[in-house]
């Protein structure tokens, strides 16, 4: 047991497991639905996966500060609204550009939403509860009940969603998903590394110790829900170029898939603990459900059902199972240092 | 300690100084503002989300939040409708509406208060499985056909001009300030409320207290679904969806803290009032209702807001003083 626990960390056995799950889920799919273990499947999937992942990933990073940004629905319709108004009016618009301006956009409605929290030293739950509305309201005002649509958009974006990451063979991986788990890898390995991610869980496991050692408490959070509307501003560009027609309700209601991605993923919601991937992962899960259940003919009704369910069930094993871990490894821990000065006693 | 309950006391005038100022402007603006049929219609409007607001101010003063009310009131009304339509009696299937919302009730305090779950993630669960649940019920279908002195409960005034959900709302905001400001359960709501923790080391018994609250949100949830249904005359699988957000809106408005053990009935009461004459008001002036969302939503960030802005300016003024 001893070499296991040196090895893994109670989180990653969190993470293996949930791992587990969507392989069980698949192959339980897989075997009752003919055909599924396609290309096609796959990419059904995958492309459903990638906005929720990308915009969950910022949502992580806010939500380990012990915060929520509820506003993140309204921030992704935001952005897919004014970039898709902005292509559609300028055909020939840079695409980095394009993706620029959508991930400034969506920036600066995340700095409101911090500045007001971390400066007004308002709480999150009740500040982006209002931003949600106001970013919604503000967006069917000026949209004067006008849609975006896909034939007013340059041929580069309609092709986007569709793009291939891996052009040779049978192979046919997305390019929208592979740049999702991209973003993944690089906010994972931040976050497990960096000095400055490490601070968000300082910030999110005891607020008053992390203002106490002098770190920047204000500055952080207010970083955190930057990142996330900067996160969410892509993902309302991914949205522009995977539905091509946008109105002013898209995005509407995303905020809870994607709290609820990041709940199943493990990410304490009182911060302090959780990862990225774990986030992905609860995303993969969830999208992995939506769109087999669908797949295998039960009645789409049924979906909402076994998804509460399921968040229940992974935030009860998050808080039990992996406390009974926690406990077991700390325990072992300290066996390890009961155990050292026997040692020396021994050699001497 | 006192100046906190200063402070408070400053809220719900401040409130009551808004809402008269609301009032005045209305009433300025347009002379059928002030009569009877426009504040009974005015009330009836939304009143369902008002019940419901009633029971959120307790469970938030507790500490805790209940996601899931909207879809309650949801799965109520879609297990009436689903047993009326199996040929059960529509008193009966009522009455299996509310002990479905008990059941909902009694599932978000289990994980709550027995497992000690966070009550957002619990309840963001039952938000979602509940208005699964009550899709399961109906699909796609609209139910309605209900008996005549359904529909009439819901749309004709029961006493004087009032209807009888007016009166419901009534009597249970009398019932549950009295719980509240008055009884031994409510000084508990508070206690745990400010400090789960001392009050479990105090002998408080903690779950019990969180069970009552989750069970009478649900109940009364679903109490409100019922009445919605009354009022609509028919019932779909998506009733009420995201009505949440505009409750807990006007619960926070009212004053209460959303972490807990601060707030009082009254001050949600004048919230109530105050959003409801402000969306008349700028109805009556030709503002969208769109841009009313928004306004709301920017009062609700003020309310929040205003407190620290003017500690910050009240310490920078004392500073300079010394």
């Amino acid at each position: 047991m001893n070499w296991l626990q040196r090895r893994v960390r109670p989180e990653q056995i969190r993470e293996l497991s949930l791992l587990l799950l969507i392989v069980v889920a698949i192959l339980f799919f897989g075997s009752l639905i003919d055909g599924y273990f396609t290309f096609r499947t796959f990419n059904r999937i995958a492309s459903s996966v990638a906005i929720i992942t990308v915009v969950a990933v910022g949502q992580t990073l806010v939500v380990l500060t012990r915060n929520i940004d509820l506003s993140v629905g309204s921030i992704v319709g935001f952005t897919a609204y004014f970039v898709g108004t902005l292509i559609a009016a300028h055909n020939e618009i840079n695409p980095v550009l394009a993706v620029a301006i959508a991930i400034v956009l969506g920036a600066a409605l995340g700095a409101v939403n911090g500045a007001l929290v971390a400066w007004g030293r308002a709480p999150a739950v009740v500040v982006t509860l209002g931003t949600l509305a106001i970013y919604r309201g503000v967006l069917v005002d000026l949209s004067g009940a006008k849609t975006v649509t896909t034939d007013s958009l340059p041929q580069w974006l309609i092709d986007l969603p569709l793009l291939n990451a891996v052009p040779f063979g049978d192979l046919d991986i997305r390019a929208v998903f592979v740049f999702a788990v991209v973003i993944v890898l690089v906010f994972h390995v931040g976050a497990a590394n960096l000095n400055f991610a490490r601070r968000l869980y300082a910030i999110g496991s005891n607020p008053e110790a992390a203002q106490l050692i002098g770190l920047p408490t204000k500055a952080i959070v207010f970083f955190a829900f930057c990142v996330c509307g900067a996160l969410s501003g892509l993902g309302g560009f991914m949205m522009l170029a995977r539905f091509g027609n946008i109105t002013v309700e898209a995005g509407r209601g995303l905020e809870l898939s994607v709290v609820a991605a990041v709940v199943v993923g493990g990410v304490n919601i009182f911060g302090g603990s959780g990862t990225v991937a774990g986030a992905m992962l609860g995303a993969v899960l969830i999208g992995t459900l939506e769109q087999s259940l669908f797949r295998l003919g039960i009645s789409e009704f049924w979906l909402d059902a076994v998804l509460g369910l399921l968040i229940l069930l992974a935030v009860a094993s998050d808080a039990v199972i992996l406390q009974r871990l926690r406990a077991l490894w700390a325990r072992s821990e300290l066996k390890i240092l009961d155990e050292a000065p026997n040692e020396r006693g021994a050699e001497r | 300690m006192t100046g906190a309950a200063a402070m408070l006391r400053r809220w719900e005038t401040a409130m009551l100084a808004l809402l008269i100022a609301i009032i005045a402007l209305n009433s300025l603006d347009s002379r059928y503002f002030l009569s009877v049929g426009n504040f009974v219609n005015l009330f009836q409007l939304s009143i369902e989300k008002s019940i419901v607001a009633l029971t959120m101010t307790l469970v938030i003063i507790g500490g805790e939040i209940d996601l899931s009310v909207a879809s309650v009131m949801g799965l109520a009304a879609c297990v009436m409708a689903w047993t009326f339509h199996q040929g059960a009696p529509l008193p009966l299937a009522i009455l299996l509406a509310l002990a479905a919302g008990v059941l909902a009730g009694l599932n978000n305090a289990f994980w709550i208060a027995y497992v000690g779950l966070p009550s957002l993630a619990v309840t963001l669960a039952g938000l979602i499985g509940y208005r699964g649940v009550a899709r399961i019920l109906l699909e796609d279908r609209a139910i309605g056909g209900f008996p005549d002195w359904f529909n009439r409960l819901g749309q004709q005034p029961a006493i004087g001009p009032l209807t009888a959900s007016i009166v419901i709302f009534f009597i249970l905001f009398i019932f549950f300030a009295v719980v509240l400001h008055f009884s031994f359960l409510g000084r508990l709501i508070y206690v745990v409320g400010s400090n789960a923790q001392a009050a479990r080391y105090s002998g408080v018994r903690v779950a019990v207290v969180k069970t009552d609250l989750f069970v009478s949100s649900a109940l009364v949830a679903a109490l409100a679904g019922v009445l919605y249904a009354a009022r609509l005359g028919s019932v779909r699988g998506d009733m009420a969806d995201g009505f949440e957000l505009d409750i807990i809106t006007a619960v926070l408005l009212g004053g209460v803290s959303i972490f807990g053990g601060k707030g009082t009935l009254a001050g949600v009461g004048l919230a109530i009032l105050v959003i409801l004459n402000l969306r008349n008001g700028m109805g009556l002036a030709d503002i969208t209702g769109n841009t009313q969302n928004y306004v709301i939503g920017g009062l609700l960030i003020l309310s929040v807001l205003a407190p620290n802005v003017w500690e910050d300016i009240r310490n920078k003024w004392k500073g300079r003083e010394t």
